[in-house]
């Protein structure tokens, strides 16, 4: 029988958890995404956890309101997309910028390295600028020793210093998919 | 002939704004509040003298329901209210789907539909061509929703936007004229410190 991603995790724990476990301790409480399989094992953990609220979003742009108004409700959200949502969320951008709210987002990659599916390239080549142009710092994970610090300091930069910061989780990292 | 709304008639868009707001939303200090871009923001500057319980916006059109349910989450004892138009709340209709299957209990989200993009021009919206954002309210899974479209209405409605047992949503519909002429707080960061100073004594 196939194990899902996470009944897999549960025999050899990765670093997905000890990502989990880095947003926990920055007290994120808001785990918002539309559902990804780059993410599922975050979105999973979020699922079973009761301290937390676990959104399922119909479009990755609601992610970066919900991360407004958790905000300015005093809590901490984290948005959980896969690159081609990042391309949904440009305009909404505008109110972390001008609002100059926090945002953390994980973004899992498709169409960059080794991709094999010719739609997935236009908007996984534009993630970064299109970002960056929405004055959004983005920094890149490519090795899993690299998960935990980058997200924390993504998390310190978003929460203390009132950034909006992406965490770029690349295809070196996840692997290029094979459909 | 046209269509008919939830309630089974050709939907009216009679009532004034300048009257209809302030009637259904009472007490402003009841809620926190996040108004849409545009017509409703001015609605609600007006109402609570741009008061510090306000968020509005200018822009990002489409992002005030999601911005509410984040911050009724994140603030469970307080009531949170969303207001906004029927055209910002068409640009992301399915965050009612993402706000029912959570149902908040301190959450409700008034539309006030004129049935047009009155920032723009008074073109008309989907909901003069026969789109009923009740219904699809309802559809999205939210239980409490009613629409008001006549003074005798006001009253249940307000007490709607009270409900603790779920998500609320009501749509006022009303005539296309102006909102209130008001200045307010048009800096997005500085209406952000002057929120939160108010609500947790600190920026």
């Amino acid at each position: 029988m196939a194990l899902s991603k996470t009944e897999q995790n549960d025999t050899e724990r990765g670093w997905q958890h000890d990502v989990y476990d880095v947003l926990r301790a920055h007290d994120v409480t808001q785990f918002s995404y539309v559902p990804d399989a780059g993410h599922a094992i975050l979105i999973d953990l979020s699922i079973a956890d009761a301290q937390v609220h676990s959104i399922a979003l119909t479009t990755e742009e609601e992610g970066v309101a919900l991360a407004a108004g958790a905000n300015l409700g005093d809590a901490r959200a984290v948005l959980m997309m896969q690159s081609s949502g990042v391309g949904n969320c440009i305009n909404f951008l505008s109110l972390m910028k001008g609002g100059k709210f926090p945002l953390l987002t994980l973004v899992s990659m498709r169409g960059e390295y080794g991709e094999g599916n010719p739609w997935q390239m236009p908007m996984g080549q534009a993630v970064r600028p299109v970002l960056e142009a929405m004055g959004v710092i983005c920094m890149d994970v490519c090795t899993p020793d690299e998960a935990v610090p980058t997200v924390d300091a993504a998390a310190t930069m978003a929460y203390k210093a009132n950034n909006a910061v992406a965490v770029i989780l690349t295809q070196k990292l996840l692997g290029a998919k094979a459909f | 002939m046209a269509k008919q709304d939830t309630a089974g008639h050709a939907p009216k868009f009679e009532m004034d704004r300048c009257k209809a707001v302030p009637a259904l939303i009472g007490n402003h200090e009841d809620f926190l509040i996040v108004s849409g871009l545009a017509g409703t923001s001015k609605d609600m500057a007006s109402l609570t003298g741009d008061a510090a319980n306000l968020y509005t916006m200018a822009g990002a059109m489409g992002a005030a329901t999601a911005m509410g349910l984040g911050l009724a989450l994140a603030q469970p004892d307080r009531r949170v209210l969303v207001i906004t138009g029927d055209g910002e709340l068409l640009m992301n209709v399915g965050t009612l789907a993402t706000i029912a299957v959570l149902n908040p209990s301190n959450l409700s989200i008034v539309c006030v539909d004129n049935g047009h993009y009155g920032e723009t021009g008074y073109q008309k919206s989907h909901t003069s061509r026969g789109v009923d954002l009740e219904q699809m309210a309802i559809g999205a899974g939210i239980k409490m929703t009613c629409t008001v479209e006549r003074e005798d209405q006001l009253g249940d409605a307000s007490r709607l936007l009270r409900e603790t047992n779920g998500t609320s949503f009501v749509v006022l519909r009303v005539s296309p004229e102006e909102p209130p002429k008001v200045k307010r707080l048009m800096e997005p960061a500085a209406a952000r410190a002057r929120f939160r100073n108010a609500l947790l004594g600190r920026p």
